[in-house]
């Protein structure tokens, strides 16, 4: 993965919109501003669920305007404002041939729910316009039409750890040349199926949506994508913290004080066990205890603040990991920016 | 890249055998929908499979098996009787490709959500989750490795095949478990309901001039793939090789295929190529086939501009026509389906036909028949436009 670097990169975050808006975010000593979704169950109990959304945008141009966006779920939207900017306005013109990987863990939920609850009521009238936009794979495919790009598109489904996954792959294409140019974005929605979902593995996670995009391109300036290993899964690793530290060891982290790590911890101490175990002095910084629990684009917002402060010079390599909730634990290693050439 | 073991699990039956004796005979696996309620849709009947009983797995505890949705257990079944085929289990890749994943499970906890009980909702969110299941499947099946689900809609199996060549094919691994499933699930069957693509017969007919529409289905298939050298080195029998693959996207509509089946022609051409043969010697096309009026035209298209002066010679079928479209199952049971025909060398029927089609220029296979079969390409086309393409032989060739 030596020549493999991250050319682009973009974020819609809680925290607002663009790259720049999470760093503001993370810099400052603000705390996450969070909302309620409200519903009333079947015996008219009220449901509640705090979650931390995407506010709306100042500049409605941050979403590229296309048909396909037209009845986009949030998801969608969030994943083409994203893509947007790690493209800039030069590329998403002509993309060329820009494969897509996308990787989520929830998908289009806000349709899902909505789409099924009118099955449920009658599904004689139940909308067709709705079915189309909650497959897994609609956001992505909106990524490729946008772009106008027919080079391959897949959708990968996992737990937090799934854009370690994509990276792969991305590094796959690129080196047999299936695509110029890869976009992997990580992107992911709230409502009350997920929001509620997530308050049953604890009460003080708070759910947060949002998307990470990264363009990734050979022999061009970037930040290096230095190692990514395969994924330790659970299946043959079922210990979070032994797994951790199989992919530790393969990551090859120096502890120097100039390699930061941004790791995975989310506040709730059995989810961050495994990464609070290992022995690191150097700096660190663990974004979802300020953003919320994003599901698959978390470990997208990490990569971002990686991306990032390489970006800025202030650190000479960076480690992100993310152990997963149930498929394995992920991470990678990233390096210094180079300029960019031509 | 060769295959070393292959399971299914369709409407058809259970297992390789069953599935290739109704292949063979032509038969159809239809039936009324008893899963959930069908009574206010168009349509009541689909390739409903009869759930498989627990394979008695050291690694398979009871509680597991309860946990898994009717998707996973297809799966399993079909993955075991692949790995038990080739005799391997331990650290490998795996790529699956599915759909809809756990969604009966989401469907339950979404009613159980709005009538306001709490109670058993905590497994439904784990178990729902697709990838919890998967690897709880790998567990059970004594596998390790990085596991990579693609959701590509129905091109989904197609694709993990895919991604399994390559990652033998560039020697990042020695033998990769690759395959697909769905189950049926409501909200999907609703979906194509609601989007009018199912044929309200309830007996789809691909390429036929008065095709109404799909019929869904439900069901898994599993390869073992591994390189020459590991199953040389093995002894392990060789059952078929898988020679080519293509993949592109569609992006002229997300539900609609472009009306010349640009992208068809793309990933047909590349997997050709790949495998290094002409048009002309492909003996076999396994269509996408799903008998909307939209697919047919726009592959039947797609087939004629790849063939070109050949296509009249082109033998093809739709296995649709039997079990149903199995989503993002539905390309992994076609290669096993592929498979069966260059070990059986039979091609499978394309049934029901009454009047072909006028955009038919090539030989639809209409009833199963015998043929001399070496090499043959199966084509899966999904929502938002993933297009896929494999080639598969009989032989090892140098």
């Amino acid at each position: 993965m030596s020549d493999i670097v991250i050319s682009g990169c973009g974020v819609v975050s809680p925290a607002g919109w663009g790259l720049g808006a999470l760093r503001a975010f993370l810099d400052s000593s603000e705390l996450l501003e969070t909302s309620w979704i409200e519903r009333q169950d079947a015996n008219g109990a009220v449901v509640k669920s705090a979650v931390a959304r995407v506010p709306e945008p100042v500049d409605r141009g941050v979403v590229p305007k296309s048909p396909r966006l037209r009845r986009a779920s949030p998801v969608g939207r969030y994943a083409a404002a994203a893509m947007a900017e790690a493209l800039g306005p030069e590329k998403i013109a002509g993309a060329g041939r820009l494969g897509v990987i996308c990787a989520t863990m929830n998908g289009c939920v806000n349709y899902s729910n909505r789409f099924f609850a009118e099955v449920l009521a009658d599904p004689s009238v139940a909308s067709p316009i709705l079915f189309p936009e909650t497959v897994y794979n609609a956001p992505s495919s909106h990524l490729s039409a946008v772009t106008a790009s027919t080079a391959p598109n897949d959708t990968l489904i996992g737990d937090g750890a799934g854009i370690f996954i994509a990276l792969d792959l991305a590094a796959e294409w690129l080196e047999r040349g299936d695509a110029d140019a890869v976009l992997v974005v990580a992107p992911e929605e709230v409502d009350w199926l997920s929001a509620e979902g997530l308050g049953y593995y604890s009460s003080s996670i708070i759910p947060s949506e949002g998307a990470a995009a990264f363009l990734l391109e050979k022999g061009v300036g970037g930040v290096r994508l230095e190692t990514v290993p395969d994924v330790v899964s659970y299946a043959l690793v079922p210990d979070r913290k032994k797994a951790l530290c199989q992919l530790w060891e393969e990551l090859g982290v120096r502890d120097d004080g100039r390699t930061l790590w941004v790791d995975g911890r989310c506040g709730v101490p059995r989810f961050d066990d495994a990464e609070s175990a290992i022995s690191w002095s150097g700096p660190r910084i663990s974004p979802r205890l300020r953003l919320g629990e994003a599901m698959g684009a978390s470990a997208g917002f990490q990569l971002a603040v990686a991306v990032d402060a390489l970006q800025r010079g202030l650190y000479e390599s960076a480690v992100v990991t993310a152990v997963g909730g149930n498929q394995g634990v992920g991470g990678g290693v990233l390096g210094k920016a180079e300029k960019l050439k031509g | 890249m060769v295959i070393t073991g292959a399971g299914i699990h369709t409407s058809m039956g259970a297992g390789w055998s069953a599935n290739a004796a109704g292949f063979r005979a032509g038969r159809t696996a239809f039936r009324a929908v008893d899963l959930f309620d069908v009574s206010r849709q168009r349509v009541g009947t689909a390739g409903q499979a009869e759930m498989p009983d627990r394979p008695m797995l050291p690694g398979l505890t009871r509680r597991d098996w309860e946990r898994f949705d009717r998707g996973t257990r297809m799966a399993l079944v079909a993955a075991e009787e692949a790995l038990s085929q080739a005799g391997v289990r331990g650290e490998m890749p795996v790529c699956i490709g599915t759909s809809a994943g756990a969604m009966p499970i989401g469907e339950e906890y979404f009613k159980q959500a709005l009538a306001g009980r709490s109670r058993g909702q905590l497994a439904r969110v784990e178990t729902y989750q697709v990838q919890r299941q998967l690897t709880r499947m790998m567990a059970a099946l004594e596998l390790g490795g990085p596991l990579r689900i693609i959701s590509n809609a129905c091109a989904s199996g197609a694709n993990a095949i895919g991604q399994a060549f390559h990652l033998i094919r560039e020697g990042r691994a020695e033998r990769v478990l690759a395959g697909g499933y769905d189950g049926l699930a409501q909200m999907v069957f609703a979906g194509f309901d609601a989007l009018q693509a199912l044929s309200v017969s309830g007996i789809p007919r691909p390429f036929d001039a008065a095709r109404d529409g799909l019929a869904i289905g439900e069901g898994a298939g599993f390869f073992l793939v591994e390189s020459l050298d590991s199953a040389k080195a093995r002894g392990a029998e060789i059952l078929g090789t898988v020679m080519g693959y293509g993949a592109a996207t569609d992006i002229h509509h997300l539900t609609q295929p472009h009306p010349m089946g640009d992208a068809a022609l793309v990933t047909m051409t590349a997997a050709t190529r790949m495998a290094g043969l002409e048009p002309g010697q492909i003996d076999y096309i396994n269509s996408h086939g799903t008998g909307t009026p939209l697919n047919d035209v726009a592959e039947a298209g797609a087939v004629a501009r790849w063939a070109e002066d050949a296509v009249a010679g082109v033998k093809l079928s739709s296995t649709k026509s039997s079990i149903g479209h199995l989503l993002g199952g539905a390309g992994a049971v076609e290669a096993v389906i592929c498979l069966m025909a260059l070990q059986g060398q039979w091609l499978p029927g394309n049934l029901n036909v009454r009047e072909v089609d006028p955009v038919v220029n090539f030989d639809l296979v209409r009833e199963p028949r015998e043929a001399v079969v070496r090499h043959v390409l199966t084509n899966s086309f999904g929502f938002g436009g993933a297009n896929a393409t494999l080639v598969m032989g009989r032989e090892v060739e140098a």
